[in-house]
């Protein structure tokens, strides 16, 4: 009696173990074809972007390389234009996030109703993000054109002259800012649409039998209510925005005077047109750092709901 | 009558704002559509928006500079083979990871987290060298292979499929069915909305694709349609017109897709922004 228990103890745990075993294979084989191109052409390039910020070559004599230790990190800090790039980035950021992300909010707040025509209006809100970045930058260098674009004849319009958008130093980033937030709001008003069609309409009811006032319930209700999806919308929209790199190559090559350079777009300009492999890598990585501290600096402000 | 009053305010500031979002785009479409000297001249007029004269010009006369319609099946087939064999590799990754029981599963999981922050900026240069070392600079290969596993499709794949009931997958097994092919007959059906989600998101995104291209392709033949149209708008003579029907030309089968799959997409946004 006891050992036929016994016997039936062990196949019962030998098939459990086979059966263990063999979850096991599967699941490495259902991951292996993503992990291994994962390991290929993102792991290891990461890796070898840290390893090459500490060395000097030529990108298309790999072979030349040789360990430079932290030149290319002190050099970087003395660089004035790496400075400028820097400056850029974050001026463009600063002032992108909170424009950008308070017309999505205040878009999404116009077309979060019981409109007719709300669909309508979504979608025209909508249609610069489904549009390809290259596409708006090549069609808004034809709006900003400041001898005759479509922008300057509005302007005549309310008695303002020509300007010169993105030919002047002084305008050429705001002309940038100013169309990147006309291209990306869209996105960002889907996000706040659905974190405001979440809110209970108990709240909105109840409060308005008290008597508040529709300020008083967007004040009180629904920004308070979106804390959560603001904060994410925040993040994705700086971690696109310190990226900056379609609309300046196309539109001012960072110019006039530098005055659009970015770091992304100075990463291809040292790695790829003046070839220093090593100093672009150094300027990757601390564009990676900056990512990241980005990313876990805004996960603080996450609320538990 | 304070609810009139409130649906008018609302129906003024959604028409004001609805044309400036709208109006850059009309332009492009009646400006493509329009005689050269017509666009400059209609300017400073509302004129401007409206095609008064239709002609098909610019578009033959782009068509003739440059090959259009090559660019356009390039950036179909190779966005498309990234974004179908994307779902094979992703959905069957995010799967085990979501219902398989695995040493080292949530090691996976959490690299895979992680990663998603990498800017692919950063990555640039060494992907450049590693592609370079394969011999693929200038082969579809450098285009599709480094994007078809994407760390944010298997989550997505993952968080879906983590509300598959275990029942369900449970009583497939018993009736013998292997695991792919549990996955494939069961879980697949089941999870339309999920893939045509990723495969929107992925196929919009690198329609874009612009700064990888103009470093692995080097001529004509495998140039995307971003490429061509940003080196035909660097190409003189300049006309107007015709840049605006290679512009518009482009995006018209991403709007065409994005109407088709709205609903997904829209999801794919929001349900980022939920879970997040």
């Amino acid at each position: 009696m006891q050992t036929a228990l016994h016997a039936h103890e062990r196949e019962h745990i030998s098939t459990f173990s086979r059966q263990k075993r063999r979850e096991t294979l599967v699941g490495y084989s259902f991951v292996t074809p993503a992990v291994l191109l994962l390991i290929f052409f993102l792991v290891l390039p990461f890796l070898l972007a840290v390893v090459f910020g500490f060395t000097k070559f030529n990108l298309l004599r790999p072979d030349k390389i040789h360990f430079t230790g932290l030149d290319n990190y002190k050099l970087l800090f003395t660089d004035g234009l790496f400075y400028k790039s820097l400056w850029n980035t974050l001026y463009f950021t600063v002032t992108v996030v909170p424009v950008q992300s308070g017309v999505a909010l205040m878009l999404a707040l116009l077309v979060n109703n019981s409109l007719k025509l709300r669909n309508v209006f979504r979608i025209a809100y909508f249609s610069p993000v489904v549009t390809s970045m290259t596409v708006i930058a090549i069609l808004w260098i034809s709006l900003y054109n400041p001898n005759e674009g479509l922008i300057n004849s509005a302007l005549h319009f309310f008695g303002i002259s020509n300007q010169p958008f993105l030919r002047s130093s002084s305008q050429a980033m705001n002309s940038i800012i100013f169309m990147s937030v006309w291209q990306a709001a869209g996105y960002q008003m889907m996000i706040f649409l659905a974190g405001l069609q979440g809110i209970s309409k108990d709240l909105y009811e109840a409060s308005s039998i008290d008597g508040a006032s529709k300020l008083q319930q967007l004040r009180y209700i629904t920004i308070p209510s979106l804390y959560n999806v603001t904060v994410f919308v925040l993040t994705i929209t700086t971690i696109q925005a310190v990226k900056l790199f379609v609309q300046p190559y196309i539109m001012t090559n960072g110019g006039p005077e530098n005055s659009t350079r970015t770091l992304a777009l100075l990463i291809y300009q040292q790695g790829f047109q003046f070839r220093n492999a090593g100093y672009a890598s150094a300027i990757s990585v601390i564009f990676f750092l900056i990512v990241v501290l980005i990313s876990f600096s805004m996960k603080k402000f996450l609320r538990d709901k | 009558m304070r609810n009139t009053r409130t649906k008018v305010l609302l129906y003024v500031l959604n028409i004001i704002m609805s044309l400036l979002f709208i109006i850059p785009l009309l332009w492009m479409v009646v400006s493509s559509l329009k005689p050269e000297n017509q666009i400059f001249s209609d300017l400073s007029s509302l004129k401007s928006l409206l095609p008064l004269h239709i002609t098909l010009d610019n578009y033959r006369m782009a068509f003739e500079r440059i090959p259009m319609m090559k660019f356009l099946f390039n950036s179909l087939f190779y966005v498309s083979v990234i974004c179908i064999s994307g779902l094979g590799v992703n959905s069957i990754c995010g799967y085990a990871l979501a219902k398989l029981r695995f040493r080292g599963s949530e090691f996976i999981l959490v690299c895979i987290i992680a990663l998603m922050i990498v800017p692919f900026e950063s990555i640039l240069m060494p992907l450049y060298l590693v592609i370079n070392t394969l011999h693929w600079v200038n082969t579809w290969f450098a285009l599709i292979v480094p994007f078809i596993a994407n760390c944010f499709s298997i989550f997505m794949f993952r968080q879906f499929f983590m509300d598959i009931p275990n029942e369900i997958l449970e009583s497939a097994s018993i009736d013998g069915s292997g695991p792919l092919k549990t996955f494939a007959s069961i879980v697949v059906p089941l999870s339309g909305p999920v893939f045509a989600t990723v495969f929107i998101l992925d196929f919009i995104s690198h329609w874009g694709d612009f700064m990888w291209p103009i470093l692995v392709t080097t001529g004509e033949s495998l140039r995307n349609i971003q490429l061509g149209i940003q080196t035909f708008f660097t190409l003189p003579p300049i006309y107007y017109g015709q840049i605006m029907a290679t512009l518009t030309f482009t995006t018209v089968p991403i709007i065409v897709l994005f109407l088709l799959l709205q609903k997904y997409y829209v999801q794919g946004i929001t349900s980022a922004g939920i879970k997040g």
